[in-house]
């Protein structure tokens, strides 16, 4: 096919809905046998490019090329060649579990025959094999997202696409399927993933883009993009009075926004940069343990001081001050 | 790409109704059969051996041989209805199948034209199954009633083709009942179903024309009583037009509103 080294090539990509700006003029590329994701908090405009790159969504401005194509003259070309994990599940609940990928890979025109075998195939890499003749409605949540998966490589697509693919899953099944797109991963599928979880961006993706109303923020390896704004380490204050019972919270309201503030200007004066998040202070340092001498020298009283490495989510709160999962 | 006809995106569709339809044919084939033997019975042997034996005729044919051509196509189109309404709504958001199909090379308007011909081929099966039913019932006079077969099938889409463009740009399905009581079930006993459209008041007379399953009805009854209606074949070639412009209209807001809903 002669697919170029660059299989998702986007300039100035916009995406209005009447007035709505879901994805405002992004530039980005994705290269060949990487994982590149989309990191940003809901209503960031990930699913909206995702839908673009799927061409299941027009683009209302910019220029898109997927798989060297042009989502708008070739939309079923393309689609026939990618793989799609949507946020939500959407199995064929009148299919049994086996027909769910047979059924499916006919969509893309592919022969009966050949999907039997490679639906057996499928079902044992996502440990579903046992359940070929089973219903959809009785699997688990993660089963049915490990049955998606199988499913969306089915037609053995150039580009996989997955949209909040552990959303809504429990540790473990979470687990199951970081393991099971790190196999293809190794396997050489290039892989798109959405995701609000600064967990699941650090450990799949090898390049991401940190997506924030509807634009793109920076843009790096997760550990490049960690080096580049916030220190190594950081510090995590609770200030004493949120440690007491919540009766004292009500008339306290005033006196934890105090403490705050004190922590604050206690931090800053070591010279360090610091956010408020919620009922705590996050203090940026290098030395972690040494910040915390300091300020217990400084006569700070916490409820609960955490040392611990720097991360995504550090990332995003410094460049957008706010945290990627919103109360 | 050999094998284009026979691997047509429409097609994909409906494989994957038959597969569903494998586990449950038995059930679907039972209630085709009960369905025109409950219906024959009550009207084309009770209240036609009523009229009978008052010595009656409808247009110079018994009762029977008068309402299982109206019954056949009237039972066709209100199924119809419900088949073009809640499966339809399924794809789209409750089980929302169609958009995995969006998802494969299918276009949404692939998805629409794959329902119609999957209601197509439903109702050729409905329709012959009555069609054989009333034959035994001695209500079939003419070997022409065989047409009476894609008479039906084409009132089917004329209501599937603009009724599943509209159920696209709904998203709950509080106004179908709606459909069913006051549009389905008039036109089910008001387009010469039972009676003669002339029975009808002269202000109603065209609501009825107007509306598909009259001409439906019409071509049933002159292949199953192998007599063409006053008007001849000018009325037959009326009625097919009349059907065809339903389906064509439909057909291209379809095509429209199936791309808005899962193109958007």
């Amino acid at each position: 096919m002669g697919t170029p080294g660059t299989l998702v090539e986007a300039r100035s990509l916009t995406k209005r809905f009447d007035d709505f700006v879901a994805v405002d003029a992004i530039d980005f590329d994705v290269q060949r046998g990487e994982v590149f994701g989309f990191l940003g908090p809901n209503g960031a405009g990930k699913s909206s490019t995702m839908r673009m790159i799927g061409c299941v969504s027009p683009l209302t401005d910019g220029v898109l090329r997927v798989l060297g194509l042009d989502p708008v003259a070739d939309g079923p070309r393309i689609r026939g060649r990618l793989g799609v994990v949507p946020q939500e599940d959407n199995l064929d609940l009148e299919l049994s579990v086996f027909d769910n990928l047979v059924i499916y890979g006919r969509y893309f025109g592919i022969a009966k025959s050949v999907l039997r075998a490679r639906a057996h195939e499928l079902l044992d890499f996502v440990q579903l094999g046992d359940r070929a003749a089973s219903k959809v409605d009785p699997l688990s949540g993660g089963m049915k997202r490990r049955l998606t998966i199988a499913r969306a490589l089915v037609n053995e697509p150039d580009l996989l696409l997955l949209d909040e693919p552990t959303t809504g899953l429990d540790p473990q099944a979470r687990h199951l399927v970081w393991e099971r797109l790190w196999r293809l991963k190794q396997d050489g599928v290039t892989q798109v993933l959405t995701t609000h979880y600064m967990d699941e961006a650090e450990r799949l993706c090898d390049r991401l883009v940190i997506m924030d109303g509807g634009r793109i923020v920076d843009e790096g390896s997760p550990a490049a993009l960690v080096a580049r704004h916030v220190t190594r380490e950081v510090v995590e204050v609770r200030p004493a009075q949120l440690a007491g019972n919540d009766l004292e919270l009500d008339d306290g309201s005033e006196g934890v926004d105090a403490e705050l503030e004190a922590v604050l200007d206690l931090v800053r004066a070591n010279g360090e940069r610091a956010e408020v998040v919620t009922d705590r202070v996050l203090a940026y340092t290098d030395d972690g343990d040494a910040l915390v001498a300091k300020l217990n020298a400084d006569g700070l009283r916490p409820a609960s001081v955490l040392v611990r490495r720097s991360t995504l989510e550090d990332v995003f709160l410094i460049l957008t001050g706010r945290t990627l999962i919103e109360g | 790409m050999s094998r284009v006809s026979l691997d047509a995106p429409e097609v994909r569709f409906v494989e994957r109704e038959a597969t569903i339809q494998r586990r449950l044919w038995r059930g679907n084939a039972f209630s085709q059969i009960v369905a025109p033997v409950l219906y024959l019975l009550a009207m084309g042997v009770g209240l036609g051996g009523m009229i009978s034996s008052a010595g009656h005729k409808v247009d110079g044919l018994s009762y029977l041989e008068f309402v299982a051509p109206g019954l056949m196509a009237a039972t066709v189109l209100q199924n119809a209805t419900g088949e073009s309404m809640w499966p339809v709504l399924a794809g789209f958001k409750w089980m929302r199948f169609y958009e995995g199909m969006s998802a494969s090379p299918m276009t949404p308007a692939d998805v629409y034209r794959g329902n119609l011909l999957w209601i197509a081929i439903r109702f050729t099966v409905a329709s012959t199954t009555f069609l054989v039913v009333a034959t035994l019932f001695g209500a079939i006079l003419s070997p022409w009633g065989v047409l009476a077969v894609p008479a039906a099938v084409l009132g089917a889409l004329a209501l599937a083709a603009p009724l599943t463009a509209y159920v696209a740009t709904q998203d709950d399905d509080h106004k179908f009942p709606l459909i069913m009581r006051f549009l389905t079930l008039p036109m089910f006993l008001f387009s010469a179903t039972f009676f003669p459209l002339s029975q009808l008041p002269a202000w109603l007379q065209p609501v009825a024309w107007a509306l598909p399953l009259y001409h439906s009805v019409s071509l049933c009854r002159d292949a199953t009583t192998g007599t063409l209606a006053p008007g001849g074949w000018f009325a037959v070639v009326g009625h097919i037009a009349i059907l065809a412009v339903y389906i064509t209209v439909g057909y291209r807001i379809g095509r429209r509103t199936f791309t808005r809903r899962l193109a958007a």
